[in-house]
């Protein structure tokens, strides 16, 4: 985990590249993921991290390229398919449902059952327990999500993703338009994760300071391709701000150079 | 806890009493429970014939289970995010379905009456594909397949009544047309089933889930589509009971006895009591004190010698005041509800 190790990776793409038509939104994407890493993809708006989060998690194929799962080559099919190969993604705020209780949608769709009633007792039950184990602090599991706070709605979003054990966790934005102490639950719950060491993690972010105190390493993706592969000690925020500066510095001398 | 017990309890202490009501107005049925207990003390203090058995009957046995049977299958479908207009005109189709297939074809009277109810399964299915399918709003859906309806029921019976035919005659005491109460049996035993069903499975879960994140839930894997179907068929099997059961209770087979009324009244039900028009929320019990409102209003105007033509402008009245009372108190809850 501490050296980056090509063989025995849980997750290797190499050559991705995607198109919309005539857009290019991903060139030529190489990464690889170790068990039980933290990785960080960062990037600007539109630099395609969204686009490689939806190619990962089976929304859509790439145009080209190939992806591989413990060294396997494969072909994700759909979401469904990705996440019964242990790919599961957490979206914004996508898949919560704001009328249900939070046990309720920790056992979304994987319900106990009780045929033909369902077993609240029981969801009340392993929802506090893993909650607890992870320890993401939730008063009150039977109020709707809809009174949380988003720290704590991401939260419950990520331990539900981790209830199905998946092998790497797909993570969009977790910090998007969250406080720092919002941020904070969220930072403590990856960092637990990462202690576990059972599930590897791809943060997509655009925050760069908050993500590098969790991920082991970044990949900043700029134009359609990784641009920079460092271990988070080995760079700073201010390097990483400094590379997206500068490749919009670059794209405007040349506008102003073709329209002079 | 050490309070003596009793009304001096209650009416003594402020904070009690404040703290019952708050209860009372955290719960989303609490603005139409109290609008129909009211209604009822109403009527029953403007008149005693309001309480008199016979009257009784009328509002609990006739009225009443009519609103409620069809409300319990808009409430599922309102709550994910759907409505079902055509269901009015199902209750007045269903039963001239059946006595075509008894009377001409000569089909069983069992027999008759389980493909009228299928009838309804055929509808619901209809409008299922229309709105998850082909994509249709179900507002446009309904409203079309509920026009062919009302259309074939029309042409075909000429637009004129037709006697219930003598092979499910006697089936009538099983279907809600048995003695004085055996409608409103009908019409509890449903609501139970449905609350449970809304309340305490799958189902139900899965059924508001899909009207509060539709996105979300499929995201979930939840299957959408089945859902959706399936409160469409509820519902339009509903409105082939009421149907026959209207038909079992008139005597005859009415070309008036469905129209757009039991559909609206069955969906006013409903939104009054508590159940969102897009969607996520809404509960059994709610519609059933909504039902219970327009009971009271329709036969409690009629006992009340007002005319019937006004009674349309005053249930428009409390249709509003009831949905504002909720409006009011969902704020209320929201701000108190931590």
């Amino acid at each position: 985990m501490t050296e980056p190790m090509h063989t025995g990776d849980v997750l290797r793409i190499e050559h991705i590249a995607k198109n919309y038509g005539a857009v290019t939104a991903l060139t030529d994407i190489n990464m690889h993921l170790g068990k039980g890493e933290v990785l960080g993809l960062i990037g600007d708006n539109g630099a395609g991290k969204s686009t490689l989060l939806k190619i990962l998690c089976g929304f859509q194929p790439p145009s080209s390229g190939q992806i591989y799962l413990d060294g396997e080559a494969v072909t994700l099919k759909s979401v469904d398919h990705a996440r019964s190969l242990g790919i599961d993604a957490v979206y914004q705020d996508l898949a919560m449902v704001n009328q249900l209780t939070v046990y309720q949608n920790m056992f979304l769709n994987r319900e106990k059952v009780r045929w033909p009633l369902l077993n609240n007792r029981a969801m009340r039950r392993e929802a506090r327990e893993h909650l607890d184990e992870m320890g993401v602090r939730i008063q009150d599991i039977n109020s709707p999500v809809a009174k949380l706070s988003g720290g704590q709605r991401q939260a419950i979003a990520v331990a539900r993703s981790v209830f199905s054990n998946p092998k790497i966790l797909l993570l969009d934005e977790p910090l998007a338009a969250m406080g720092v102490k919002e941020g904070a639950i969220i930072l403590d719950l990856i960092t637990q994760l990462k202690h576990e060491g059972k599930v590897s993690i791809i943060i997509i972010a655009h925050n760069y300071g908050q993500v590098l105190e969790v991920c082991d390493r970044v990949n900043l993706i700029q134009d359609g391709r990784i641009s920079l592969d460092k271990r988070s000690d080995e760079t700073s925020a201010e390097e990483l701000t400094e590379l997206v500066v500068a490749e919009y510095r670059k794209a405007l001398q040349e506008r102003q150079r073709a329209s002079a | 806890m050490g309070r003596p017990p009793g009304p001096r309890a209650v009416t003594g202490n402020g904070r009690s009493l404040g703290s019952v009501l708050g209860q009372l107005a955290r719960q989303r049925e609490a603005a139409v429970f109290v609008i129909a207990v009211a209604s009822f003390v109403g009527f029953w203090l403007a008149n005693s014939a309001f309480v008199s058995t016979t009257t009784l009957a009328v509002t609990f046995n006739n009225t009443l289970p009519a609103i409620i049977i069809i409300a319990l299958g808009e409430v599922l479908l309102l709550i994910c995010g759907e409505i079902d207009l055509s269901v009015g005109w199902v209750v007045g189709f269903a039963p001239f379905f059946m006595h075509y297939l008894a009377d001409y074809y000569h089909v069983p009277g069992p027999l008759a009456i389980l493909c009228a109810l299928l009838l309804g399964v055929v509808v619901g299915w209809v409008n299922g594909f229309l709105t998850v399918t082909v994509r249709l709003p179900s507002f446009i859906t309904t409203l079309g397949t509920g026009f062919i309806l009302q259309g074939t029921m029309l042409y075909t019976s000429h637009a004129e009544p037709a006697s219930v035919p003598t092979s499910v005659a006697h089936y009538g005491s099983w279907l809600g047309g048995g003695n004085k109460y055996s409608w409103l049996i009908w019409a509890v035993v449903l609501t139970a089933i449905f609350h449970i069903l809304l309340t305490r499975t799958r189902w139900g879960l899965h059924t508001v889930s899909v009207g509060g994140n539709l996105l979300g839930s499929q995201e979930a894997g939840i299957k959408v589509a089945r859902i959706k179907y399936g409160n469409f068929m509820f519902t339009s099997v509903l409105g082939a009971l009421v149907g026959l059961q209207t038909m079992y209770y008139i005597n005859s087979i009415d070309p008036n006895s469905g129209s757009y009324i039991p559909m609206f009244n069955a969906v006013t039900a409903a939104v009054i009591g508590g159940t969102a028009m897009l969607g996520g929320a809404g509960t059994i019990i709610g519609a059933l004190f909504g039902a219970i409102l327009l009971a009271n209003l329709s036969v409690g105007f009629s006992v009340e010698g007002i005319s019937a033509n006004l009674l349309y402008a005053i249930n428009g009245v409390f249709i509003l005041v009831a949905m504002v009372a909720n409006v009011q108190l969902t704020r209320l809850r929201e701000r108190g509800g931590r």
